[in-house]
């Protein structure tokens, strides 16, 4: 427990009774963040406290964290396939690691263990790659036999019943769950502390383009001058994008999730399955949340189908028989943008002011503070840092592809 | 639940179904374009909301690959018919 938390119990002052303000338009801002999610709102907090640039809006057309940001599972890790992947997540976790502290706020970071399970010699032989990239990345993780595996999770099912028997596992120790509105409210209110202003309820409907720069942003609530626009809106970027006459390899995809009524405490890592396209961890309010692959046709509905609900209720009891009779509470949709090789796209564009960073697909949330951290460098620099250069909006046309099929919820 | 009304076999349900990614014509003279060009027509899509004409692939049924239009925001399905 934080000693703030102490003193104000103490003296009896009320804790802050807004996290950020409100603000009227301001003619012009310096950059324009389009989306109020995490992505967006991260980076104009690192633009704000390690680059002083704080004459920043960022715009939301809804409620900051309505999108993304408050519809993912919550999983942290860092435990990819590519060393650029590896590298990336890894530096996001240890921001992760450090975030409660760094806003003295408890984003509740429970870093409980990830298992990916392979149930194939393929999956197998992918899990000790991925585990050999790791160890030479820092990203930690192992490979283990289904004993262990029985150890670190008792309901699972490790026999050799089910259709798909468990053969073994990528163990990730640092990996977990934390909360995702908490991350999203964090760097709301140290942006806002900064100087940054909020605009919720605020939807860009046009960029206005000159002669191959950004000079302004069209929203409903008025018009803003600007030389840099950057698109941090997920699911919606090649609407945006479009506005800025720019073109993108992205192809949205709602990806569902639910959550079961409440249960006592049970499961306490994250399990993940790749061949079954399912994973679960349950929350510190004992629910069960679950989700599985991206739906199968493109889409901008966020309705949930029943075809999700049974597809991942089949595959989940094969891995744990014993939830046969819990009951699913409630279950959402949220809009994945999808690139061809499952990386996102950071950075420049052809048009001078206009960044990007998109194509976060189904793995943005755990990416949430270095991307911010990264694309803030990027802008004020105006230069690509080396670290988030393998994933370029150019690599498309150098025939470099990442190709990061470590990427959770990825069908094909 | 939406349904595709299959140029052969019908309206089905949409599991029956394979989406096979929104209508992108090659290029006329593939021999001719640039690497460019070429980049742009293998990876760039509309990705648009509203009605987009699309590729299904009768999976479960016929065995037919066909066109749609189908709004992706509500996912009602305007129309099928055969390529020509």
């Amino acid at each position: 427990m934080s000693l703030k938390l102490i003193k104000q119990a103490l003296n009896g002052k009320r804790p802050l009774s807004r996290m950020w303000r409100h603000h009227d338009l301001k003619e012009s801002y310096d950059v324009v963040i389009i989306g109020g999610g995490g992505h967006g709102l991260a980076c104009a907090y690192y633009l704000a406290k390690e680059h002083g640039i704080t004459n920043v809006a960022v715009a939301e057309k809804h409620y900051i964290g309505a999108g993304g940001s408050g519809r993912n599972t919550a999983i942290v890790r860092s435990n990819y396939l590519t060393p650029a992947g590896v590298r990336f997540y890894d530096e996001s976790l240890k921001l992760y690691e450090q975030m409660s502290v760094e806003f003295d706020f408890n984003v509740m970071l429970s870093q409980r263990g990830h298992l990916t399970l392979a149930h194939s010699d393929g999956a197998m032989r992918t899990m000790r790659r991925r585990a050999e990239v790791n160890l030479l990345e820092g990203g930690e993780s192992s490979v283990i036999g289904p004993d262990k595996i029985k150890k670190l999770c008792p309901p699972l099912d490790v026999s050799d019943h089910p259709r798909y028997p468990i053969l073994g596992a990528l163990y990730h120790p640092r990996g977990g769950i934390m909360r995702h509105d908490a991350v999203v409210w964090g760097y709301a209110h140290h942006a806002d502390r900064m100087g940054v202003h909020i605009h919720q309820l605020t939807e860009a409907t046009g960029i206005e383009v000159q002669n191959g720069k950004v000079t302004g942003v069209q929203t409903n609530r008025g018009f803003i001058k600007t030389g840099m626009v950057h698109n941090a809106t997920a699911g919606w970027s090649s609407i945006i994008a479009d506005m800025a006459g720019v073109k993108l390899p992205i192809t949205t995809y709602p990806l569902q999730a639910l959550v079961t009524e409440p249960l006592k405490p049970f499961l306490d890592v994250v399990i993940v399955s790749g061949s079954l396209h399912v994973y679960i961890s349950q929350s510190d309010r004992g629910e069960l949340v679950m989700g599985a692959s991206v739906d199968p046709y493109a889409s901008y509905s966020m309705r949930g189908s029943l075809g999700f609900t049974e597809g991942l209720a089949g595959h989940m009891l094969e891995l744990f028989p014993s939830l046969s009779h819990v009951r699913v509470m409630r279950q959402w949709a949220g809009l994945c943008d999808m690139t061809p090789d499952y990386s996102q796209i950071m950075g420049f564009t052809p048009v001078e002011g206009f960044v990007v960073d998109v194509g976060w697909g189904t793995y943005g949330f755990k990416a949430t503070p270095s991307a911010g951290k990264r694309m803030a460098e990027l802008i004020a620099t105006n230069e690509t840092p080396e670290m988030i250069r393998p994933f370029r909006l150019a690599r498309f046309y150098e025939n470099d592809p990442v190709g990061e099929k470590g990427a959770a919820s990825v069908e094909k | 639940m939406i349904q595709i009304d299959c140029p052969n076999c019908g309206m089905r349900n949409v599991n029956e179904f394979r989406f096979g990614g929104e209508y992108n014509p090659r290029p006329k003279e593939m021999m001719n374009v640039s690497n460019e060009e070429w980049a742009d027509y293998v990876f760039l899509r509309e990705n648009k909301v509203g009605v987009q004409k699309e590729w299904w692939y009768h999976r479960a049924g016929c065995g037919l690959w066909f066109l749609a239009e189908r709004h992706t925001k509500t996912n009602k399905v305007e129309s099928a018919y055969l390529w020509d």
